[in-house]
This record gives C-alpha cells, structure tokens and sequence, in this order.
C-alpha cells in the first residue's frame, strides 16, 4: 500500500479544509477518505452535506452550488402576503464550511458514472465515492403555450422558485389597481409543494383584503379538486376572505398571453391584472445527466427509497423534489430523504449495511392569514417492497389558528438553522 | 513510530470511531434527527416550538406516550407519536437527554 501525502493529511485529519478536489475519483478500497460530492444546496442537499460529516467524520465532503445565498420557498408566499420581506427568507452558506463542507460555486455540466467524476462549467473535474443530486424541480415552461415569452418580457411568472421571481410578483401585487383581478393556476400532480399554491391564494387574499378589497382571485387548478389541506383552506377562504377566491377545479392552462393578460383553458380564456402561471415540473436538469429521470413519464426519478441510491445510476444518489415516491415533494421531506441517504452513504462506505427501516417525517405548515396557520404531519415507516407506508393517525388540521402560526414561525427559524448552521 | 505506522494507526483509530455507529444506533440517531426539523440543529429550538435538547429521559418517555394516548394536549405532536414504536421513543428519549 502507498499513501501519498495528501491521503496521508485526510487521513490523519489534518487536511480536512483541504479536502479532495480532485484525483482521487477512485479511493474506496484505498486507506484514502472516502469523498462525497453533494450537487445543490438547497432544503435536502445542504442537509445532506452536514450529516455526511456529523456521521461521517472520516468522509470528506464537497458541495457544489451555483448560487451565492439560499432563498427558502417555504415562507415564500408570505412575502407576496407582505408578512415577510425577501431578506427574512434569504440566508448565507457561511456556516456550512465550519462543518468541514468544501463548498464550491459552480454549476455541474457532466457526470462520468463509470469513471465517478463530476466536470462543472468552470472547467474543475472532482472525483467521488458516492455522489448526491439535490437539484430540485425544472419547471417546463413548454408546457404553457407562451409563457416563455411572457416571463420573458416580465409580465407573468412563476414565482415557483423563491427569489427574483418571488420579488417580482409581489411587485405586481402592488401595482395592480383596487378592483383588479389575480389569476393563479395551478399544474397538475405531482409538484413541488402541494398546498403551496392554496397557501398563496390565501397570502395574497391576505394582501388584497388590506390593500385593494374590491379585488378577486381566480384560482385554476389542473387538478379535480385541491390537493393537500382542503377542509383548512376552504375555511380560510370562506371565513377570512368570503367572495374574494373564485376556486375553479379541471382549469389546467393551456396559454398565457401577456400582452392580452389572459390565461386560456380547454373552457375559456381568463383575463387578469396579474396572472401567476405555474407550468407543470419535472427533476432537475443534472439529473439527466446520468439518465435518472425514469419514471414512466421520463420526469421524476425512481431510487431505492432505503437508501435514495437512483435506480439507474449506481453510486449516485438523488433526494428532495426530484424524487418519485408518495412522499410529498417539500423541502422538509427533502430535509428528510437528505437525512436517511447521509446515513445509509456513511454506513456503505464503512462496508456495513444501511439501516433497513428508516423513518421520515413530514410537517408543513400554511399560513391562512396573517395570524393563523394549520398544518399537515405524517410519519412514514419504510417497509421493504412497499416503500414508505404512513403511519395511522397522520393528517391535517381542518381549521388555521395563531397556535399553530407561532409554530409555523418558528419551525421555520429551526428548519433554516437545521439546514445552514 | 514510523510515518507507516501512524498511519495504520490513524486508519485503525478512523474505524474504530465510524464502527460505533451500528445500525441500531445509526437508526436511533437518524429519527431523532427528523425531530431537529421542527425542534431545531442539535435539539435546540428558536421560538415557540420546545426544545428537546438535555430533556430528562422519562419526560421525553411518557410526554410521547401521553401524546399518542391523546391524554396530553397537543396540537401536531398526536400525529407524530404516533409513529414510532415504544423501542424507538425511549431510544430517542436517552438520545436528547444526552444533548446539552
């Protein structure tokens, strides 16, 4: 066995700030540290990230992201409800390093599975061990016929990302006139974040009953009925804000025309003052990379759900949004896929077998006004060839309230912190 | 000790380290980190949401089972009691109780 100096650091642990960048594409089996790169650093990949080094210490641990900050969609629609402001909901990467995370900003251009080597855009190629895609969703702006062009010309977005797009729309709140109309639609399951869009309309209702009260939303939903929390928002809507949300089921847009301000359905074509059109998604783009999108649809990625390894790319691993499963798509489940593959990743890579039956939890939480919230909370067990099956008693709350919106603040400080310190 | 050595050693002293982290723990420290979602890094919350870090072990134990027993107020926490075995809140329980 030859070492050479710089296995030797990693080993010994003095060179953990600097830890593996390169050439060492090929180390298990070696006395090398095993290397781990992590690809995004949102909810599930920054998570990923900390616990391969919390569990793992003998793992080093590289992440790559092309953003400076990180922008939480969580909270996101209290900025358009004028709750929150876009700082509240942006925060640094400055903790991760103190974690011994390389954090790398850059965007990842190809993956060489057999040779385990990820080349970024800036030219660098970094081996691996194990490999994390954490991308979450590509929305397909396709889909909608013309909105490419109006997002393009800034007139309608999406705002299904949080950050400029989110700053955006609340802009256009403010501009539209008191009597005015807002337009949201909504894209068939499965999609990140399924009260998101529920939660929004009733953020902005929050705003337009202050601001402009003579205003309307109309809400198109490309689904039959409303997805996730339905007794807690038709609550909210009746209760709070009666006569305001026009809530029309089976509406999946068709078009948007930003110069008309219309948006078109099989039914009709809906005019608005501000229309906020969310296009159907898909997983994130690198990971098609290594062929993962491999559902029926080629859109979602199917893995093994003990262990989040892709079920078409050995090594590599893929968490959150991008997962096919019956998990909801959020960024406290991804926190949560993050936390089971860590686990499983560090016991693999000490030859041992990952933990057979892991355990995840989801709690999501959605404001209905500015004071109350309700929210949904399951436990999911997994069991071998079925995957994670819920536990009973899981479930919503049928009714908001300010109990329940103090604990939605503060989960969100505590979701933040578990994420990025 | 020669430079060899010291590394035989280190690699040693690396299992030796990562070799305590069995299933069963790996397990226990997995589920109890899903906990760290809501009730923040390490156990330690911000606002309203309670801390768990340092609890004592039997408050941990019985607040679990009076919650899933509904003989405890709670808004969210019914839901999550109930998903765990007995083994598993009292393997949770000793864990945050050994968090400062």
């Amino acid at each position: 066995m030859t070492i050479n100096r710089r296995d030797f650091l990693k080993i010994s642990g003095a060179g953990a700030a600097a830890a593996a960048f390169s050439g060492c594409a090929s180390v298990s089996g070696s006395a090398a540290r095993p290397h781990v790169v992590v690809v995004g650093a949102g909810f599930g990949g920054a998570t990923c990230a900390k616990y391969l080094r919390k569990w793992g210490p003998d793992i080093d641990v590289t992440l790559i992201e092309p953003n400076d900050k990180f922008v939480s969609c969580p909270l996101s629609n209290w900025v358009l409800g004028g709750l929150r402001n876009m700082d509240d909901i942006t925060h640094g990467y400055d903790r991760l390093p103190g974690h011994g995370i390389k954090m790398v900003k850059d965007y990842v251009v190809a993956i060489d599975v057999d040779k385990r080597v990820v080349k970024t855009q800036g030219g660098a190629s970094i081996g691996y061990d194990r490999l994390v895609l954490a991308p979450g969703i590509e929305i397909l702006t396709d889909t909608v016929r013309g909105f490419k062009e109006a997002e393009a010309a800034g007139k309608v977005v999406h705002a299904w990302k949080a950050g400029p797009q989110t700053a955006h729309l609340r802009k256009q709140l403010e501009a539209m006139p008191d009597g005015g109309t807002f337009v949201m639609s909504v894209p068939a399951a499965p999609y990140r974040c399924p009260p998101g869009p529920y939660e929004r309309a009733c953020m902005v209702a929050h705003y337009l009953k202050q601001a402009k009260p003579k205003s309307k939303i109309i809400l198109l939903d490309g689904n039959p009925d409303i997805v996730s929390k339905k007794p807690l928002f038709m609550d909210a809507w009746n209760t709070f804000y009666p006569g305001m949300v026009d809530y029309r089921p089976n509406n999946a847009p068709l078009a948007v025309d930003g110069g008309k301000m219309t948006v078109s359905t099989e039914f009709d074509d809906v005019k608005g003052d501000v229309l906020n059109v969310v296009p159907k998604q898909r997983a994130g783009a690198v990971c098609d990379l290594v062929g993962a999108r491999n559902d029926s649809n080629k859109a979602w990625c199917t893995v093994n759900l003990a262990t989040f390894e892709s079920t078409a790319a050995p090594n590599v691993h893929i968490i959150g949004d991008s997962v096919l499963s019956n998990l909801p798509k959020s960024g406290h489940m991804a926190t949560n896929h993050a936390k089971v593959c860590a686990a499983a990743i560090v016991e693999l890579l000490a030859g041992r077998q990952p933990d057979p039956i892991p355990v995840v939890a989801n709690t999501c939480y959605s404001a209905t006004s500015g004071s109350t919230s309700g929210y949904v909370a399951n436990v999911f067990r997994y069991e071998a060839g079925k995957g994670y099956v819920s536990a009973p008693e899981g479930g919503a709350t049928p009714k908001g309230d300010e109990l329940n919106f103090t604990y939605n603040e503060s989960w969100a400080k505590n979701i933040w912190a578990e994420v990025l310190s | 000790m020669n430079r060899k050595t010291t590394l035989v050693l280190a690699g040693f002293v690396g299992l030796a380290v990562s070799g305590l982290a069995s299933a069963a723990d790996m397990h226990t420290q997995s589920i109890a980190s899903t906990c760290m979602s809501c009730h923040g890094p390490g156990g330690k919350s911000q606002g309203a949401i309670p801390s768990l870090a340092g609890l004592e072990k039997d408050y941990f134990v019985k607040s679990m089972k009076d919650f899933k027993a509904g003989t405890r107020a709670a808004s969210i926490m019914k839901r999550h009691a109930n998903g765990y075995t007995d083994a598993e809140v009292e393997a949770m329980a000793a864990y945050f109780a050994s968090l400062k």
